[in-house]
């Protein structure tokens, strides 16, 4: 099998931090190489490398066999290499296949050539079997298919490699077999993909090789067949990880949270809940199961007064609160890790030390008389930061230098050292690392041994099952059923979450 | 945050730019100066001795910066919050036409009476003024950008009108009468109208340094400026922060009409257009970069500038357009900073990737 690509001694120096330290890495033509390690270890920084977004600090690049410098993403191109973003970069009021032509269109004496954009996207779109509606709207069209386009994009580049920057990140579980499927398909047709993940099972599901990487430096590359994935996780984080959340049978007090026939709209005003009816008590953890898109971040939303209700009644401890604000539902108890952290749960342009109080900010020993006392705000920062083993240099620094794991955890360290009753964690390990996931979870089941009333709503099947006591799946709106997470089945939930009924045909897909 | 104490390292930085710009501005100024035969050099000299060359020279410098302070930190506090406040003209007037109503309606026997009474009245009308924008804008969702540019023609018709009817002094003059002396501010020296209206700028720079980084307020007016989605996540109230910034915005620029007529005119004259005071304050937050201490700097620059004009046309014979031309560069220099930094940057990774390719 003939090596397509081979990285040499790539090191790569920011400011203070060396994002790459002597990275060697092939790529062979044909071969779905899999680029795992945790957040932060410099996987995408290599493939920056490689795709000229960043030029190395010293080492070589060969692209079939010579030795080549990328300067830019143009040169990348011309070299035969495509790069799928993890945040895809569309135009959404454009159509697919004005997309994908996007900078190299055809035309007709500086008039853009719409029957030959039509047929050539359809052409490469056949070839490779991505089935795309041309004429369809970006803005229209859903995540999964999207990404398609992103992928058509870099194929009508006349990519031959392939980088998928955390594919999977996005996906629904439909979505994420589709992808499998369509990247089979492109290395029959002799393309060569790196795919880049923290996700082990994805590693071994899809790759056939692996190359590890943790904190800049390669550890190994290795066929995937010849591992599992506790080695991998091992090699990933550096020391033994354990997969499995250990935790004590749950010790249920009252009832705390008592959400009855909700109904709200989402933001296209759309009915999102649709008479959504459950419970969470205390010393519980109540999973909330459900593909992306039924309700999950309307839910979270109404619960802490950031949407509106069209109907229907919160109450948390018998108290009614579905008409009260979120800084009087903060007040009353409830904590709230965020579905997304940049949008909702950090100020990213303000310090750690500022992020660490946001929500209680107005309040002693904060504040004192309209005062902000910074003497304590930062010391409340520094012992956060090292109780929850924040990585940063010192709590001045703004929460974008972080990464999204250290991210991650200072909305952790802030919302679990308030005293709450109820914790809403609606996808509380996102986009983080194996090493971090392990932390958030055991915080998680610390919480509910403490007595806290959790309600954890997520995209990942296997993090409910792990953590749940009770299961509920979210189906359009509504919970279609409530069991014990000792009685449920991956298989049952999948069909639950699917909407049962309508199962039985979808199965064969 | 602490950005009020930064590191040495940071505020170089930070002035680099504006610096940059001034003096490529003056470069550029001296080519449209010997377009036009005047000697670029003398200009210059007569920009500088006019403003700096004595103290009662110094003096009328600053008068001519108070107001650019008032009104270039009435841009930033609602820049803080997210919001672009263009009415500085509409408040700028709402504080002078009221502050001039108090000073010729109200017989205060105190001077400690009247003064507060006045600011106060000022600070009062133009939190209404500003309010409203914001009101609007938190409840119906009006773009404030609209609405304030609005309200500055509502504020300059309506002074407009009140000193053509209501409040004309007896004599004809287009003005009203003028203010009582309780409420006069006293002024330094002779030959120079420099009052204490500088410490009220002063004052108030310091008040909203204090209030961005010291306060509770503060703390939520950026919130909600940086991202209103994780301010409202916090259980902060876009809404009330909303009104709450456009008020002190609009306070800020009343001032600046406050300051103008209880030290300068004494009377509130009628204005035929807008005085510009609120649209310099624009660029003059632009180029302080919305902190208060670089708003004192920059209001001082086009103090300097706008003072330097009229002299260097009677003096060096250039025409004082040639210092629009400089203010108009500077603001499109400190606008495209980002360009500039990303051009610096470019340089710098050419001439990294240059020296590897020696290898």
């Amino acid at each position: 099998m003939t090596t397509v690509i081979e990285m040499k001694r790539i090191t790569k120096i920011f400011p203070g931090v060396v994002a790459n330290d002597n990275v060697d890495f092939q790529l062979r033509k044909g071969e779905i190489h899999a680029l795992l390690g945790e957040n932060g270890a410099g996987k995408t920084t290599l493939m920056k490398i490689l795709y000229g977004l960043y030029t190395p600090t010293s080492g070589e690049i060969h692209v079939n066999g010579e030795k080549v410098r990328i300067d830019s993403p143009n040169k990348a191109i011309e070299l035969g290499i495509g790069m799928v973003h993890q945040h895809f970069m569309l135009i959404p009021p454009f159509t697919v296949a004005e997309n994908i032509v996007l900078g190299s269109e055809p035309s007709c004496m500086g008039v853009l050539d719409e029957v030959e954009m039509i047929r050539s996207v359809s052409e490469i779109s056949e070839k490779y079997g991505l089935h795309v509606d041309p004429k369809a709207k970006i803005q229209d069209i859903s995540v999964g298919m999207q990404q398609r386009v992103e992928i058509l994009k870099a194929l009508y580049r006349g990519a031959d490699i392939l980088i998928l920057d955390e594919p999977t990140a996005v996906l629904t579980p439909q979505e994420v077999q589709e992808l499998i499927f369509i990247m089979d398909k492109l290395t029959d047709q002799g393309k060569s993909i790196i795919f880049i993940t923290h996700k082990l099972k994805e590693v071994k599901a899809i790759s056939n090789r692996v190359t590890v990487i943790r904190r800049g430096k390669m550890i190994e590359t290795v066929n995937t067949a010849d591992v599992d994935t506790r080695q991998l996780a091992n090699m990933m984080v550096g020391r033994e990880v354990i997969l499995e959340v250990e935790k004590k049978p749950s010790n249920v007090g009252q009832t705390i949270l008592r959400v009855n026939n909700l109904h709200a709209l989402n933001d296209r005003e759309l009915p999102a809940l649709r008479g959504t009816t459950f419970e969470v008590r205390a010393g519980e953890i109540l999973g909330i199961a459900g593909v992306d898109g039924n309700g999950q971040s309307e839910l979270t939303e109404c619960l802490t007064g950031l949407r509106p209700l069209t109907e229907g009644k919160i109450e948390l401890k018998g108290q009614d609160i579905t008409n009260i604000t979120t800084r009087d539902r903060i007040e009353s108890g409830i904590s709230h890790i965020p579905e997304d952290r940049l949008k909702r749960g950090l100020v990213v342009d303000f310090s750690l030390s500022d992020n660490m109080i946001l929500g209680h900010h107005y309040k002693k020993p904060f504040a004192i008389r309209g005062n902000l006392n910074y003497q304590e705000i930062d010391l409340n920062a520094r012992n956060l930061i090292e109780e929850f083993d924040v990585r940063t240099p010192n709590e001045e620094v703004f929460a974008k230098n972080l990464s999204g794991g250290n991210q991650q955890k200072v909305i952790i360290a802030r919302e679990f050292s308030r005293s709450s009753e109820l914790l809403i964690a609606a996808q509380p390990t996102r986009g983080v690392d194996v090493g971090a996931i392990e932390f958030i979870h055991k915080r998680i089941v610390a919480a509910r041994d403490a007595g806290k009333a959790v309600l954890l709503v997520s995209l990942e099947l296997d993090e409910i099952l792990s953590l749940s006591d009770r299961i509920a799946v979210i189906y359009e709106g509504e919970i279609v059923a409530i069991m014990d997470a000792k009685d449920a089945t991956e298989e049952d939930l999948g069909l639950m979450m699917a909407g049962a009924a309508r199962q039985t045909e979808e199965e064969e897909v | 945050m602490k950005e009020g104490n930064a590191s040495w390292k940071k505020i170089i930085s930070n002035l680099a730019v504006p610096i940059i710009a001034v003096v490529f501005a003056m470069l550029v100024g001296a080519i449209f100066m010997i377009a036009v035969e005047g000697n670029p050099i003398e200009a210059y000299k007569v920009l500088f001795t006019s403003s700096f060359g004595n103290t009662r020279y110094f003096f009328e410098t600053l008068v001519n910066t108070i107001p650019l302070i008032f009104t270039g930190l009435s841009v930033a506090f609602a820049f803080r919050c997210g919001l672009f406040n263009i009415g500085g003209e509409g408040q700028f007037f709402a504080g002078y036409i009221t502050v001039a109503a108090v000073g010729v309606y109200l017989k205060v026997p105190y001077w400690w009476i009247h003064i507060p009474l006045a600011l106060l009245a000022a600070i009062v009308a133009g939190a209404i003024w500003g309010g409203i924008p914001g009101y609007l804008k938190a409840k119906l969702g009006i773009h404030e950008v609209i609405s304030t540019i609005m309200f500055n023609y509502i504020g300059l018709y309506l002074v407009n009108f009140l000193i053509r009817s209501v409040m004309m002094v007896p004599n004809g003059l287009p003005a009203t009468p003028k203010i009582e002396q309780t409420m006069r501010f006293a002024r330094f020296i002779r030959g120079s109208r420099l009052n204490w209206s500088i410490f009220i700028a002063l004052l108030a720079a310091f008040a909203i340094y204090w209030i961005l980084w010291k306060t509770i307020t503060g703390y939520e007016v950026r919130a909600v400026g940086l991202n209103p989605s994780a301010a409202e996540y916090g259980g902060i109230s876009v809404a009330k922060n909303t009104v709450l910034a456009m008020a002190i915005s609009g306070a800020l620029a009343a001032l600046a009409g406050a300051t103008q007529v209880m030290g300068l005119e004494y009377r509130a004259v009628q204005p035929f257009g807008f005085l510009g005071y609120g649209f310099t304050g624009i660029a003059v937050a632009l180029l302080g970069k919305n902190h208060p201490v670089g708003i004192i700097l920059a209001a001082l620059l086009f103090g300097t500038l706008q003072r330097g004009a009229n002299m260097m046309q009677s003096m060096a014979d250039v025409p004082k357009e040639v210092i629009s031309i400089i203010q108009a560069i500077i603001i499109f220099f400190v606008a495209s900073d980002y360009a500039v930094r990303k051009f610096y940057r470019k340089m710098k990774a050419k001439n990294a990737a240059g020296k590897e390719g020696v290898e």
